[in-house]
């Protein structure tokens, strides 16, 4: 796992989220463990296709449930 | 829920939050009502330099991270932050103790006259620079102008009536006087009630611009504002929230609480003439004073003090005067008159709100606070506008008027308790 996605996976996430940095574990769950609503996650989403320039369709926002899968699924999008 | 046979149906207001360009909290905002202190500044919010108005009344020290958990702070409308701030400003000061019997019998009625206009105008940029998939999720909930009240009803737990009255710049006095009725007819018990605007964004300028409303005296901000003078020249924009906690009586009396001034009369009109022109005799304006006075058996001539709408338009003011006098007769010149939008600009939907809070403070302190830039008179406005220097006056009843385009025209009526 790339530590340089994972790192910028946690602060896109400190950020929208208005968590401690400390909270933020590649186990977290958005919904269950760093309080996000439905709408929450919508909109960290959309900064992390900010953040990381890519498209993610909203068939596969489903897959993204933890940090640790966020940053799976963001190494699977970005070029290599 | 069992009700008391023996309720009065009487009204009182506890409690005041004020939000406002002359200061955050209500003593801060009284005092420099009283001072006759402006508002009005060059715009600081936006770049005005596109404008042909370049100054508006702004609360210049509001940061919604200090009212809000940071997660909502930053992304709410700005509008939702101050109504919230409002509130809890209220709250404190009627020093409630909400237990979970009261939270079902405690409602929440806050409008605005336009929403979250913030958010609508950030989004609606973000869709056509970046596209559709770009706009907030939060664009709805923090657009919907009935979300400040049902955001303050969440954060306190209010679970009595919720409704958002929507009547332009009547929006605060509507919210007011329809919460007074939800406590009357036996609904609820207290009411949080008010308005909120935060009108001062790119789109929200060009389009006050563009209706012709507003002054452009841009280089006198403190001056431009000048209800009832001879030289006005528009309506200076302004940006506020105003909540007030509203009481059953017996209610207040029990728990010891503070009490600011009762609510004794409602009226409601409509012109049915215009979309933003007031009807040049005031009919409808006329008609909704004598309607507050009829609700409540008070003659007119036992009115110590009217806040006009004196918004400092060219047509209003004038329209308002006539109004005045064919409610008042005789009295209309010799009831005390001012517009503290001299001072606050307007604040849309909030002005209402704000505007009654002047009223029980009026009644409170018996002061009355003046009209400022008041220097030249209008042969066509010749009441006595307590011109630019407040006045001790007895006061028993208090007038507040609040009009809005479209029509609306809401009057409520303040008795010393």
């Amino acid at each position: 796992m790339s530590e340089d996605i994972l790192s910028r996976v946690r602060k896109v996430t400190v950020e929208e989220l208005s968590v401690k940095e400390e909270e933020v574990l590649e186990s977290s769950s958005f919904q269950d463990d760093l309080g996000a609503d439905s709408l929450d996650v919508v909109e960290l989403v959309m900064a992390l296709e900010d953040e990381f320039g890519i498209e993610i369709p909203d068939d596969e926002v489903g897959e993204i449930k933890t940090v640790g899968a966020a940053v799976e699924y963001i190494e699977k999008k970005l070029p290599k | 829920m069992i009700r008391e046979l023996a309720r009065s149906g009487r009204v009182v207001i506890t409690g005041l939050g004020a939000v406002t360009p002359l200061g955050i909290g209500v003593e801060k905002f009284w005092q420099n009502c009283l001072n006759g202190v402006s508002g009005v500044h060059r715009i600081s919010l936006i770049d005005p330099e596109p404008f042909p108005t370049k100054i508006a009344a702004e609360v210049l020290d509001f940061q919604a991270e200090d009212w809000m958990e940071r997660k909502d702070a930053r992304r709410v409308d700005r509008a939702i932050a101050m109504a919230v701030a409002a509130a809890r400003l209220a709250l404190d000061d009627s020093t409630i103790v909400l237990t979970d019997e009261l939270k079902d019998e405690f409602g929440v009625f806050i409008g605005s006259g336009i929403g979250g206009l913030n958010v609508m105008h950030e989004n609606t940029r973000i869709m056509y620079e970046r596209g559709p998939s770009k706009v907030s999720p939060f664009w709805v909930p923090y657009m919907i102008a009935n979300m400040p009240g049902g955001i303050v009803s969440i954060l306190n737990d209010l679970r009595g009536p919720n409704v958002a009255a929507v009547t332009a710049c009547s929006t605060g006095a509507n919210s007011i006087g329809d919460a007074y009725h939800v406590i009357k007819r036996g609904d609820a018990k207290m009411m949080l009630a008010g308005g909120v605007e935060a009108p001062i964004n790119d789109i929200g300028v060009a389009a006050f611009c563009a209706a012709r409303a507003m002054s452009t005296r841009n280089d006198e901000p403190q001056r431009a504002s000048r209800p009832f003078d001879l030289d006005r020249d528009g309506f200076v924009m302004g940006e506020a929230a105003g909540v007030m906690v509203l009481e059953e009586l017996e209610h207040a009396i029990a728990r010891g609480a503070k009490i600011y001034a009762e609510i004794v009369g409602y009226g409601m009109t409509a012109d049915a003439y215009h979309i933003t022109g007031v009807h040049p005799e005031g009919r409808g304006a006329r008609n909704a004073m004598l309607r507050a006075l009829d609700r409540a058996g008070v003659s007119p001539h036992r009115v110590d003090y009217i806040n006009a709408h004196g918004t400092s338009t060219p047509i209003g003011d004038p329209a308002e005067t006539l109004a005045i006098k064919g409610a008042f007769g005789d009295h209309a010149h010799k009831v005390a008159i001012s517009s503290t939008k001299s001072m606050t600009g307007h604040t849309l939907g909030a002005a209402g709100a704000i505007e009654s809070m002047v009223c029980a403070l009026a009644i409170r302190d018996q002061k009355v606070p003046p009209t400022i830039n008041y220097e030249t008179p209008d042969p066509a406005c010749d009441l006595d506008y307590v011109p630019n220097v407040m006045r001790e006056l007895p006061i028993e009843y208090a007038l507040n008027n609040s009009f809005g385009f479209g029509g609306h025209n809401v009057s409520l009526l303040l008795k010393r308790v």
